[in-house]
Formats: structure tokens, sequence, C-alpha cells
């Protein structure tokens, strides 16, 4: 992996640096977190009752007991804000407080301080919810989903993030990535010419065109640096997919990166630099439709956050690389043989299954090709994350937290003793993969998209090309 | 002042007082979130927002099934002493008068013993989430002063409720007295603390709903 590019052009704050004055403060921190307040936020604040449910879902809170990582005891200091500025009970109470002498009456004592806005969100309490924000959430939205007032509480972490980073509190590893990305075009740095490099290898292997920069192609594939890092055999696998089913497609030098660190770490603008930069890679080549890999946040950032952070709808659709091979099997365009033979279960990431929606496609495509699928016992919607997402993969310091979060996903795979796992995300795949290393289970993880090109009916011109 | 005289002002001034502190308080409440707004959304929709959010709006009555292996103790009494509020609230018989000399419309009310057994059930379902909320590690981080206060003033109306109606406070003007006094300082503490998740539930459910409801999902 390539040395981070710390040079000036991002908008993020640098450790160790000196800061030009007043880039990131508290004042930009607090007023970034007043731009995020919405109706949707004011109602959810509004209805807390403090239940802890919230916890019962969180794999941070479920594997270590510890109360602090109840999901919506991390958004504290949005909450103080809210309260004190958006409420006029708060607004009531924070004058009560300036003008009424509560100390000298003694009334402190009784914790009537704290029913009169006692709490005031300074530098101090961002950088303690810092490790809360970024180390123990991934984002995953389960919290949202059983809160019984109805809560959407990952809306709101998201949200919290921009006040992280305003106010100079986010982790340096995301820093970092997010600085990479928007000076190199990848997170981990990644430049075109190794993606070349590797195109050329898919291109012997498979004696097939990977085509780049192809005007008016119907599909603009996008792929992420962990996956060429670490999964090659996805864009073979893609390769030969797309070959079989006679689908036009193409690569862009101008852009290749499909995932976001604006979105992870939490920067408006810098989310919008780099989904413009998609944008624009695709209105230049005038394609119809973006495929975002098999990577989930990857596709959160593009499909729903992006079109947000442009402020404009797309002129092309965006869809996971799962949805395609969906719709091509539909559409009877992939022809398969064979079936793999043992036990295979799935892990759905969060991203693309309970915080987008894809969730019978990729159990179509694994009846395509598996004889024995056997589905996690919760899965979908309710799915528990791998740990690993939401900017927690990128940050050193949330090591042992991903490590003890992964043990919940460990506890479901140990329920249904598959042979092998399938999933369609690199970070949730690598998460999985290390996970179960770790615990010595020997579990080997694949990728949804390889394991449909492993089954392809070959034409006979293929079988031609592949013997030469 | 006697007890009559008590009776008197907490049915007259006092429960004007207090409906219009409620009212208003409520109002600013609701007014508060929606004057916020929302930014407009570019995303091409998978699924409808509103028919998510409204779906929502009622599936998050039944807790889903992990939440209940997960914390079945929280599920069940919280259910039941919500169920048992508000039945005692909209279905005793003076209550169901109250509302129809005040608002104009009536409902059928269960019989007596029924709501006195249903009351039993409920401070006993309230005194169990006390004990809880100060046992569960969670919940006690979380408890803040309001937390404990909303459950005084909560517990207060049904117990008053209860008392008077086994006549165990005498005289019983000043029984009901104290049970009006208590409902009155239920509806008056209820919009400016977490009591106001009464209604602002309903808002809270319907904007998840909508935001998954987009993406196609049921939340």
């Amino acid at each position: 992996m390539t040395e981070a590019v710390l040079t000036p052009g991002a908008d993020l704050p640098e450790r160790g640096t000196e800061q030009s004055a007043g880039s990131f403060s508290l004042a930009r921190g607090l007023n970034a977190l007043r731009e995020e307040m919405d109706a949707p936020v004011a109602s959810f604040f509004s209805s807390c009752v403090h239940c802890g449910l919230c916890a019962t879902a969180c794999p941070f809170y479920v594997e270590t007991g510890d109360p602090k990582y109840t999901p919506i005891h991390k958004l504290e200091p949005m909450r103080i804000l809210w309260e004190q500025e958006f409420t006029f009970w708060g607004k009531l109470k924070s004058t009560l407080r300036e003008k009424l002498p509560l100390e000298k009456w003694g009334l402190d004592k009784l914790g009537l301080d704290k029913l009169v806005g006692g709490k005031q969100v300074t530098d101090a309490m961002l950088a303690e919810w810092e490790p809360l924000l970024y180390d123990s959430c991934t984002m995953c939205g389960r919290c949202s989903m059983v809160c019984p007032v109805g809560n959407d509480i990952h809306y709101m972490i998201r949200k919290a993030r921009e006040g992280q980073v305003a106010s100079g509190h986010s982790p340096e590893g995301l820093i970092a990535a997010s600085v990479r990305a928007v000076n190199t075009g990848s997170p981990m740095g990644l430049k075109w010419k190794t993606l070349d490099v590797q195109i050329k290898h898919v291109e012997q292997s498979t004696g097939l065109e990977v085509p780049i920069d192809k005007q008016g192609a119907d599909y603009l594939v996008l792929l992420s640096s962990m996956e060429i890092i670490n999964f090659p055999e996805y864009l073979e696998a893609l390769t030969k997919i797309f070959a079989h089913a006679g689908v036009s497609w193409t690569l862009s030098q101008q852009c290749f990166e499909a995932t976001n660190a604006g979105i992870q770490i939490g920067s408006k603008d810098i989310a919008a630099t780099l989904v413009q930069r998609v944008v624009d890679a695709a209105e230049a080549l005038g394609v119809k439709n973006v495929i975002s890999p098999e990577c989930g946040h990857a596709y959160t950032a593009i499909r729903w956050e992006g079109p947000n952070a442009i402020k404009r709808a797309y002129p092309f659709k965006v869809f996971h690389i799962i949805e395609v091979l969906e719709q091509l099997r539909a559409e009877g365009r992939i022809k398969t043989e064979g079936k793999e033979d043992d036990r295979l279960s799935m892990h759905d990431p969060c991203n693309l299954a309970r915080k987008s929606g894809v969730i019978q496609q990729q159990r179509n495509l694994m009846d395509l090709v598996a004889d024995e699928f056997v589905d996690l016992k919760e899965h979908g919607k309710m799915q528990w994350c791998c740990g690993a997402g939401g900017g927690v993969s990128s940050n050193e310091r949330a090591e042992e937290l991903k490590l003890a979060a992964f043990k919940k996903k460990k506890a479901q795979i140990e329920e249904v003793e598959p042979d092998r796992m399938v999933t369609m995300c690199a970070t949730c795949r690598t998460q999985l993969e290390e996970g179960l290393e770790e615990y010595t289970m020997d579990i080997p993880v694949v990728g949804l998209t390889e394991l449909i090109a492993d089954h392809l009916v070959e034409s006979d011109d293929e079988r031609v090309t592949s013997k030469e | 002042m006697t007890a009559m005289e008590f009776l008197m002002l907490t049915k007259g001034p006092l429960f004007q007082a207090a409906l219009a502190v409620f009212a208003l308080g409520v109002l600013v409440r609701l007014v508060e979130i929606f004057a916020l707004g929302r930014a407009h959304n570019y995303a091409a929709p998978r699924g409808s927002a509103v028919a998510g959010g409204l779906r929502t709006m009622y599936k998050r009555f039944e807790p889903n099934p992990g939440t209940f292996k997960a914390a079945p103790f929280d599920v069940v009494v919280g259910m039941v002493w919500h169920i048992g509020f508000i039945i005692a609230l909209l279905l005793f018989i003076p209550h169901v008068e109250l509302i129809k000399s005040t608002f104009g419309i009536a409902w059928p009310a269960l019989p007596n013993p029924v709501v006195d057994a249903v009351t039993a059930i409920t401070l006993l379902g309230l005194i169990a989430a006390l004990v809880h909320r100060l046992a569960q590690p969670v919940k006690r981080f979380l408890s803040t002063p309001e937390d404990y206060l909303i459950w005084g003033v909560t517990f207060l109306v049904m117990l008053t409720g209860w008392l008077a109606y086994h006549r165990m406070i005498n005289p019983y003007p000043l029984a009901l007295g104290i049970h009006i006094l208590a409902a009155e300082i239920f509806l008056v503490v209820l919009p400016f603390t977490k009591l106001s998740h009464i209604f602002t539930a309903f808002v809270a459910r319907y904007y998840n709903g909508a935001i998954f409801g987009r993406k196609g999902v049921q939340s």
C-alpha cells in the first residue's frame, strides 16, 4: 500500500502539523452540527426515552458489554446542542441557568442543574466522543431497525461525524484515507497504472478485452481500491460474465474508484468532490448506467448520498454489481452449469441489504450456483454487521473493537456451520477472512460475482479462446 | 381550604390551565420539529417513502423477534404498562365521561373491576420498570434525572387514581382532587420532557420508515 500523500488541498485536519488559524475548531464543529439538524433529527431526540434497546442491536455493545457503546449515547453532544438551541424549553433552561443562582441555593446538588441544561458541548467532549462515533460504530443501521420509538440512529451518526471533522476530532486513519482519496483518487493511494497491470493480467488469463474509456457503453464499471489489491479475481469474474452475457461496458481512466472516504469520515465537501469525479467520468463517456463494485459503502455513497452531495439528480442510473447480475439472470442472459456442492452461507453487507434494499437478488443468484445454501438466522435487513464498515477498517485505533464486534458474526456463522461463506463487499470479505482466521475457523470466504463466473457455460468461441 | 374546595380548584381553573399548557406545549414541540424541515432528496427512490413511513408508524408496536430474545423483560414490561396506562386513561368510565363532556365524543368503557385489575398490573409494571432502570447497566448508564422525574409523574397519576377508586384516601373529594392534580402535573410536564414521545414517537417512526422505505426497505 502506498504512503499517505499529505499535501494541501484536502479540507481536513492533519495531526501533528500546525493548523492554519481557526480552520478546525469547536465553533466550526458546532456550526457543522447545527447545519445537520433537521426535522427527523429533532423528532428522534424528542422521542428517546432511554430504554437502551438500541444497545441490544449493536455488535459493539453486545460483544463488549460496555454501556458507553449504546448507540444513542454516541449522539449525546449532538443531542445537547439540539436541546439547547433548537427547543423552546432548552433555550428557556439555558436562560434560567444563567439568571438563577442555583449553586447558591444548593439546587445543583439535587441534580436540578442537570434539569436546566447543565452540560455544554465542549472541545473536550467532542474529543471524548471521537472513538464512540468512529471506532465503535459502522453505521450499520441495525439500531435504527429496533428502536421502539422509531429513531433512525445511524442517520444521526452520519450527521454527527460532520461535526467531528469540522472540529478536528476524527481518526487519523480516516483522515489519511480521505486526503489520499482527494489527492490521488484512491483512499489507498492506488494509481491507474496499478490497475492497468491488473487489466493486462486479466486480459491475458481470459483472452477477453477489458474495455477502457469506451464511449457510449451501457455500463461504466467502478472498482474499489481494496478490491484491486485484495481481490483481483473480481475484475476477472466480471469480465467473463459480461462477455458471456454480451454486456456493453467500460472502465474509465478518469475515475475508477467507487468508494467515498468523505462519506465515511463525515465531510460533505470531500464527499461531493469524490462523487463529482464519478459523475464527470460517467458524463464524459455518455454511459447510461454506473456499476458499484462488491463494496457496500461505495454503493450507498453513490446510489443514495451522491446526488445529495452534489445537489442534483444523475443523468444515469446506479446499480450494485449484484443487481446487474440478477437482472441478467432474470433476462436469461447468464447460463450456468454445475453447482457448488458444499454447504454455503451468506453475509449480507449492511450497506447493500438493510441500507439499500438489495436482499432477494443475491439469494436468487445463489440458487443458480449453490446446491446447499443456508441463510444465517438473522439475515437480510436484520443481519448483523461484520464490524468493519463505516470507516472502522481504515481506523487502526479501532482494530481491537473491530475484532470484538466480529464475534457476533462468528456466533451467527457457528450456528449454521457452513463450509464456506459468500459475500459481496470487499471490506466485509476481508473482515470475515481475518476474523475467521483469528478464531482459527477454517471457513473460506468467496465473492458472489466470482462464484457466478465459475459456473458460466462457455460458448464455443470462449472454449477456443481459453484453450489458446 | 376544604377538601371540596380543593377538588373544585383542581377540576376548574387548574384543569383549564393544565390543558392550555399541555396543548400549547405540544403544539410548540411539533412546530419546532417540522419547522426544521428536510433537505431535498435527489437520489432516485427504490420504494415509497410515504408508504414506508406510514407502515413503520404501526410496525414499531411489534417488537422484532431478535429484540424480544435479547431483552424479553423490557419488551413485556414495557408493553404491559403502556397498554395498561392507555386502557386506564381511555376506557375507565369516569374518564370516558370526562372526555365526552370536554370534547363531545364518547366510546364504550370497560367495567370498573377490569380497569381496577389493569391499573394494579400497570402499577406493578411501572415498579418493575423502575427497578430495571436502576439495575440494568445500560438503562442506569443512560438515565438522567428527567427519566426518573417522568417515571414519578406517570406513576403518581396511576397510583392516585387507584387509591381514589379504592377510597384509600379520605375524604373522597380530597382523594379525587389529588388524582386530578397528579394528572394535571402529568399534562404540564409532558411537553417539556420525554413524555412528549407520546406524540413525537409517531413523527420519528414516520421519518424512520420514510428514510428506509425510499431505499426499498421496510423498517
